[in-house]
């Protein structure tokens, strides 16, 4: 709510002061996913904390699809590392987004493998059936559709992963039909 | 190293012999042979990664059977080279190895690697800041080709004027992804707070701190990249290398006693007068290496450019000071101390050199008065008898030998000495930091004691060792919660834990003041002392000559009808109620030199010329000794200061000569090995002396008549225990002193006038974090603002020093919120 | 000829721990555990001749007898970053026969002493991920990982770590840095994991593929494993055949199989009645074979491979037909590279990125034929002079495909782009 929507001044409340500081700071992360990054930060030895940099990450990408500064600060925090530090591992893999895009993202294979296999032209049909190139989401944000590297899966092409908060997942042999009624599904 | 563990091998034809372990680029640079790098600096682990150092090594061959060398015809060794090219800088040397560095095949792996490193690269050189020093385009010119085969059109455009916070800028064009900047903020300094983002090609620089670069120690990597990608926001586009002309200086800042160069240029802007352009790094392996901190770097001068410099003598008339001339003013000055007669008290700063504090104290002694020094920490005569001696280097120390830092926050306080400490500890000496609340350096310990304020001493019941066993034992104590006669009673302490652990004759053992300045160590050791209690002694003094000190900024002074001498560079509060005014020149503007914390005594020499009107303390002291009949060096300050060797013990064998001498240092920076070392200018100015360290004694000084003065300091802290508040000193090293102050460029970084306080301590007392409170403690009251900090021990204020409270000591506190709470 | 490594093509739910169990398994880990010493473990799988399925063939008893004794804790590390283009055997090895290679992956860590074991999943095994994590905590459950295993003093856990997409972090080095929370880059070598690997310490490094050999090695004995395959290159392999070949998948055969029985016979040959024209036997990273009889008729092994000027590497077997222009599967392979340089090394970081441009000029016809000669130049200045392997990698296809194929980049240059 706007607070010109109050309507004059008798309803506009003061700005109250928070308590910030380290400890006051509430880890948003820690907050909401306390038991989990425990379980996360169990697998590693103790002094090697830094080496749940990378599970935390997909914690954190959970919900927006990309890591803000924020999580990294937050990430940073609960690894005792600086936030550029964790920056970096966001910035170095493909997995993870510095920045919003498609709510799910579609990543064809069209690396040579598939592409021997007519995974080209599948990107291109699907890019085309939706009114987008590749690398571009769809107006209502739903999608992105991307080219990526060789996924293993190379015998079932074409094929695409698709990923969103809730993980990542293949989707093989697949035409241009089958995708679109897939996207209408995520749209539901 | 010894001869022993040493191997010969053959580089380019000519036989090096060098310790086991050497790297191969390492060993041809001792040798005087080139091997381009990019990625490899000889402070930090070898990479790899450039690959500009490929050379072809061969090793001697070995019969798989007999394991014998194989002979050929000759008699002479087969050798051995492997398909590839290696990297010099990953490689150690070997016995009987063979590297070429010159063979076509090299000298075509440099050429391609020249080659792919400026199909990205701009050709920016004509606007580049780095053009005239750089890496890159010298080995370019040595070793590149003369035309690149890329297309421009595929040359990849990136941001070229990126601020990485208020310090340093980036280019990213510039950036050839050699790592050098990373691995030093990781590898060296610990604040990993710039790094690489993506990958490939795509590599770049970033920060996510905040402030954005947030280092002390940013300035730094802008010596060390070999090209233009990062540049100071106070030289960017500011004049060429090649114009410049330089001075050797020591930094101003903090006891360590850096040594720097000043590089100057004379500017239409300031009329054709010369200007100080930029501050870079000086070589000293034993002090500072080849780095120094920002604050150093950028805050030593600023003072000098003040359109509000002293320039001119004032006499005070008519109630208002009016200028004079020299004559005028020194005349006055001196008539008035003879009427006075005895009673003068000299009060001196820390920012003297060691030719202006022995003058003083010679003028105020013959006046039947004293010298004091302005000061918060003691112990200086303590380390005059324990302190660092000849030989003794912070970088000897290693395994086996034991260091401990007590009531101190080193990186704050002495940013190189944490460093150094830091590193020793890498070498495997035994690290013991005692403090009541986590610093930086608890990082590199072996040991932490925690302690509460005011309980020093029995904190040093609790160390985990007597370090009986140390080869050498380094001892650093600061003023983290202490005043004047914490300090002392804790040097004391000290001092016999140090004769106690039998190894205060280690070669590198003894007892280290952090002070507050630069030649603090230099004034105890011409005999200066502190006032237990500075307002009383200079309330209760006829005359006061005050040089280089602001007691009344410092609260600690009135005028009353005393009759005042101020010297100084600036019209402090002090120099405002001064009947008599003499303006100093600053340090760049005369030679002199200082003491260090490490007993080390170094030489400053002239960068720029003087204001017209302004004159060396030690000259403005002589001109008045000699109105009072005392002759004093006054003309030469390398005469005084041997007249000041002759005179006091602790200086014996020293001269401005000796002070001057030099030996060869390695890394070997500087000269044309700007690819190596980085810009750091190598040392032709002296690397110093230590001094001769003192027969103990019974004349501690401990608070003069006040000799229960730390008690006394103990029971406030209980006291405040009990009452629930206790305000304690400390120190931030960006904080709002005199010098500093001066620096548009760190301005930004300041911290706004703060006091410390732990999250539940502020939830007691209703503070809220980024809030105004007011603060009462030892006597005084201020308005700071609250930031909340683990940092802050409970029922403790963190005061920083020269933040708007200055406290004496540990003191019983009271703090209140301005913020009018929300109901 | 009976499944060594893909049985669960034979035995339906071999994924179930109970049927697992059923058919034999953990009776070497158990075996191993409770009667044998962890030096004689290592001889034996030395004694099989077992070579590391993950690229290099390095020996991998050899490599297990280097593991660093006087230091510990030691790790064993799976490499189960598949990322090699055209490779997709490790996968299926972990999704229908996953306790196998589990087995195997503790075997090893009994034989080195080491009581803490992780598998490094490529990202985009996400699903696989949590599958897997379901089948560790089975395993704990049913008291085959955890302390005190059979009732001994020896203790294990094994944890799934998941990268995020970066085909350098299955170089071991790289992606040691990578688990230790850092950028995937590689290391300088030496030192060897198995001196100074994960946290500095002693670690195995282990494609999935070697670990599922491990487990009946032990069953069966050496000198069994050694009666399958060639001498020098002893056991099955399960090639990822795909590309141009009517029968993509993966085919586990005795290591020493022609390539012409892996195309034609199981694999069905050449699509539409097209020929074949070439084949990359190791991924994107391949240099590229003529497809003539001599390489048909040549074993798939890690010796026989070089004769015919390639390698063996994964043994993804990439096929391509007669349609297929180089100039176009160049660029996909550089497109590759140029995207996976981690950037660490100054000539894999520009070569890759400046061979990307110009092959896209040259494939889009806007270069005339010195731009193919400055591409082939670019690829041999990187030559032996890169930090790892990747850089060696991106070069094969780009060299040997200018070389075999001449006739592939005399493009006729649009008159306008002279
Ligand atoms: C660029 C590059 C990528 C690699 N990718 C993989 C991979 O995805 N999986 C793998 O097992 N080995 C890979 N390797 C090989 C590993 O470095 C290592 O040799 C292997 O994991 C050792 O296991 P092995 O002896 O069982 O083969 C790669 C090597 C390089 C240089
Ligand atoms: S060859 Fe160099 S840049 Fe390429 S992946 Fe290896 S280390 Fe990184
Ligand atoms: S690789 Fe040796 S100096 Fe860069």
């Amino acid at each position: 709510m706007r607070s010109g929507e109050l309507g004059g001044a008798a309803g506009a409340a003061p700005p109250t002061p928070q308590f910030t500081g380290p400890l006051y700071a509430m880890n948003d992360l820690l907050k909401k996913y306390g038991s989990e990054i425990e379980t996360v930060l169990a697998k590693y030895p103790v002094e090697q904390k830094r080496s749940a940099v990378m599970p935390l990450l997909y914690i954190a990408q959970r919900e927006k699809m990309y890591v803000s500064e924020r999580d990294m600060a937050e990430i940073g925090e609960i690894l005792d590392l600086d936030p550029t530090e964790v920056g970096s591992i966001v910035g170095y893999y493909t997995l993870y987004y510095d920045r919003p895009g498609g709510t799910s993202r579609i990543q064809v294979c069209t690396d040579l493998p598939c592409a021997l296999r007519g995974a080209d032209a599948f990107a291109a049909g699907l890019c085309e059936r939706l009114g987008i190139q590749l690398g571009e989401t769809t107006a209502d944000g739903a999608v992105t559709i991307e080219a990526v590297m060789c996924l293993a899966a190379c015998d079932r092409a074409p094929m695409f992963q698709l990923q969103n908060g809730s993980g990542l997942k293949y989707y093989e042999n697949q035409t241009v039909e089958s995708t679109l009624s897939l996207i209408e599904k995520l749209k539901k | 190293m010894s001869e022993a563990n040493n191997v010969t091998l053959t580089i380019d034809k000519q036989t090096v012999r060098v310790p086991a372990g050497t790297l191969v680029v390492d060993a041809a640079k001792k040798a005087g042979i080139d091997i381009p790098v990019f990625c490899y600096h000889p402070k930090m682990e070898p990479v790899g990664m450039c690959r500009m150092c490929l050379v072809e090594i061969g090793r001697p061959s070995k019969d798989r059977e007999t394991g014998e060398t194989v002979l050929d015809e000759h008699g002479d060794p087969v050798i051995q080279f492997g398909p590839k090219l290696d990297t010099g800088c990953t490689i150690e040397v070997s016995e009987g190895m063979v590297v070429r560095g010159f063979t076509e095949k090299v000298m075509d792996a440099r050429l391609e690697m020249l080659e792919f490193i400026l199909t990205s690269h701009p050709l920016d050189c004509p606007i580049c800041d780095k053009g005239g020093e750089c890496p890159l385009q010298n080995l370019t010119m040595r070793y590149g080709p003369g035309k690149s085969r890329f297309l421009l059109d595929d040359k990849i455009r990136l941001a070229k004027q990126l601020p990485l916070g208020e310090l340093i800028y980036l280019d990213r064009e510039r950036c050839i992804q050699c790592a050098r900047c990373t691995r030093f903020q990781d590898e060296i300094v610990d604040d990993p707070v710039i790094g690489f983002f993506n990958r490939g090609r795509a590599l770049e620089i970033v920060t996510f701190s905040d402030p954005g670069f947030d280092s002390y120690w940013s300035g730094n990597t802008t010596d060390i990249c070999p090209v233009g990608a990062l540049t100071t926001v106070d030289f960017r586009f500011e004049a060429r290398p090649w114009e410049l002309n330089s001075a050797a200086s020591i930094c101003n800042q903090c006891p360590v006693g850096c040594n720097f160069t000043f590089n100057t240029r004379r500017e239409a802007k300031t009329g054709g007068d010369f200007v100080i352009k930029r501050v870079m790094p000086r070589q000293n392996e034993a002090v500072n290496e080849i780095w120094i901190c920002d604050k150093g770097r950028f805050s030593s001068y600023h003072f000098s450019e003040r359109e509000d410099r002293l320039t001119q003598p004032m006499i005070r008339r008519d109630g208002m000071l009016q200028p004079a001339s020299w004559g005028e003013a020194l005349d006055f000055a001196a008539g008035k101390l003879e009427e006075l007669g005895s009673g003068l008290v000299a009060l001196a700063g820390g920012r003297l050199s060691n030719e202006d504090l022995f003058n003083l104290k010679s003028l105020a002694e013959h006046l039947g008065g004293k010298a004091v020094l302005n000061t918060h920490v003691a112990g200086g005569d303590i380390v005059s008898r324990h302190g660092f001696k000849a030989g003794t280097d912070l970088a000897k120390l290693g395994k086996g030998d034991a260091v401990l830092v007590i009531a101190c926050d080193l990186e704050e306080e002495a940013p190189i000495w944490w460093l150094r400490v830091k590193q020793a500890a890498e070498r495997g000496a035994r690290l013991v930091v005692a403090n009541p609340r986590r610093t930086k350096l608890d990082a590199s310990a072996s040991d932490t004691v925690r302690y509460e304020y005011g309980e020093e001493l029995s904190a040093l019941d609790r160390l985990p060792e007597r370090f009986t066993e140390a080869g050498s034992l380094a001892i650093f104590y600061g003023a983290e919660g202490l005043g004047l006669a914490g300090s002392a009673a804790l040097a004391a302490a000290l001092a016999d834990l140090l004769s106690g652990s039998g190894v205060a004759d280690g070669p590198c053992s003894g007892l280290v003041a952090v002070h507050g300045r630069p030649n603090d160590q230099g004034a105890w050791e011409l005999g200066l002392r502190p006032a237990a209690d500075l307002a009383g002694a200079l309330a209760g003094a006829k005359a006061v000559y005050i040089a280089a000190a602001d007691p009344a900024g410092d609260g600690v002074f009135e005028k009353g009808d005393r009759f005042v001498i101020v010297q100084d560079v600036l019209l402090t509060p002090t120099a405002e109620l001064a009947d008599v005014v003499l303006p100093a020149s600053g340090f760049m503007e005369r030679d002199g030199s200082y003491t260090s914390g490490e007993r080390r005594v170094q030489r400053f020499y002239t960068t720029l010329p003087p204001p017209p009107e302004t004159r060396p303390d030690f000259t403005i002291t002589a001109q008045v000794a000699a109105r009072v009949g005392l002759e004093l060096e006054g003309r030469h300050a390398g005469r005084l200061f041997a007249m000041l060797a002759e005179a006091v013990p602790a200086f014996s064998g020293l001269s401005f000569n000796r002070l001057a001498e030099v030996e060869e240092q390695w890394p070997i920076v500087g000269r044309e090995d700007m690819y190596y070392g980085g810009t750091t200018y190598a040392n032709y100015q002296g690397l110093g002396a230590h001094l001769v360290r003192q027969a103990d004694g019974e004349d501690v000084w401990a608070g003069e008549t006040r000799a229960g003065e730390a008690g006394a300091q103990k029971r406030g802290a209980r006291d405040a225990k009990n009452s629930g508040l206790l305000a304690v000193p400390v120190t931030r090293l960006y904080d709002r002193g005199t010098v500093i102050s001066q620096s548009n460029t760190l301005a930004p970084r300041l911290a706004e006038r703060h006091l410390g306080v732990h999250p539940e301590t502020a939830r007691k007392h209703r503070l809220l974090d980024g809030q105004p409170a007011h603060i009462r403690a030892g006597g005084r009251e201020a308005k700071l603002v609250v930031r909340v900090t683990e940092a802050a021990p409970e029922d403790v204020l963190l005061v920083p020093r020269s933040m708007g409270l200055d406290l004496d000591g540990p003191s019983e506190a009271a703090v209140k919120s301005l913020v009018k709470e929300v109901a | 000829m009976e499944y060594i490594l893909l049985r669960h093509r034979d035995i339906p739910n071999l994924h179930e721990l109970d049927v697992y169990v059923r058919h034999g398994g953990f009776e070497a880990f158990n075996q191993v555990v409770t009667k044998m010493k962890p030096e004689d473990v290592v001889e034996e799988v030395f004694k099989s001749g077992l070579r590391g399925r993950g690229g290099a063939g390095f020996p991998t008893g050899l490599k297990w007898r280097f593991i660093d004794k006087g230091n510990s804790p030691r790790y064993v590390v799976a490499n189960a970053d598949e990322s090699e283009p055209g490779t997709f055997k490790d996968r299926e090895i972990m999704e229908g026969n996953p306790f196998q290679f589990f087995e195997g992956v503790m075997i090893c860590a009994f034989a080195v002493g080491s009581n803490t074991a992780y598998n490094y999943l490529r990202g985009e095994f996400w699903e696989l991920g949590d599958f897997l994590d379901g089948k560790l905590a089975e395993l704990e459950k049913a008291g085959y990982l955890g302390d005190n295993l059979f009732g001994t003093g020896y203790s294990l856990r094994i944890h799934n770590h998941l990268g995020a997409g970066a085909y350098i972090c299955g170089e071991e080095t790289a992606l040691l840095e990578s688990l230790e929370g850092k950028l995937g880059q590689p290391r300088l070598r030496p030192p060897f994991p198995p001196s100074f690997g994960l946290y500095g310490k002693p670690t195995i490094v282990n494609n999935v593929e070697t670990f599922a050999n491990v487990p009946p090695i032990l069953t069966k004995g050496a000198d069994w494993y050694r009666t399958i395959g060639t001498e020098k290159s002893p056991g099955t392999k399960v090639f990822s055949l795909c590309g141009n070949v009517e029968k993509p998948g993966n085919y586990e055969l005795p290591l020493g199989t022609t390539f012409r029985e892996l195309i034609f016979e199981h694999g069905g040959g050449i699509p539409e009645g097209r020929g074949i024209k070439a084949i990359m036997p190791a991924g994107a990273s391949s240099a590229i074979i003529i497809a003539n009889d001599e390489a048909l008729d040549t074993p798939m092994d890690y010796e026989s491979v070089p004769r015919v000027g390639s390698m063996l590497g994964s043994a993804s077997i990439i096929v391509i037909d007669d349609s297929v222009a180089m100039d176009w599967l160049v660029r996909k392979t550089l497109h590759f590279f140029k995207h996976e340089s981690c950037g660490k090394c100054t000539p894999c970081r520009e070569g890759t990125y400046w061979m990307a441009h110009l092959i896209d000029r040259i494939h889009t016809g806007q270069a005339d034929a010195d731009q193919v000669g400055l591409l082939d130049d670019v690829a041999r200045n990187m030559e032996g002079k890169c930090l790892c392997a990747l850089g060696e990698f991106a070069i094969q296809a780009v060299i040997t495909g200018i070389e075999r194929f001449p006739e592939d980049w005399k493009k006729e240059v649009p008159e306008k782009m002279m």
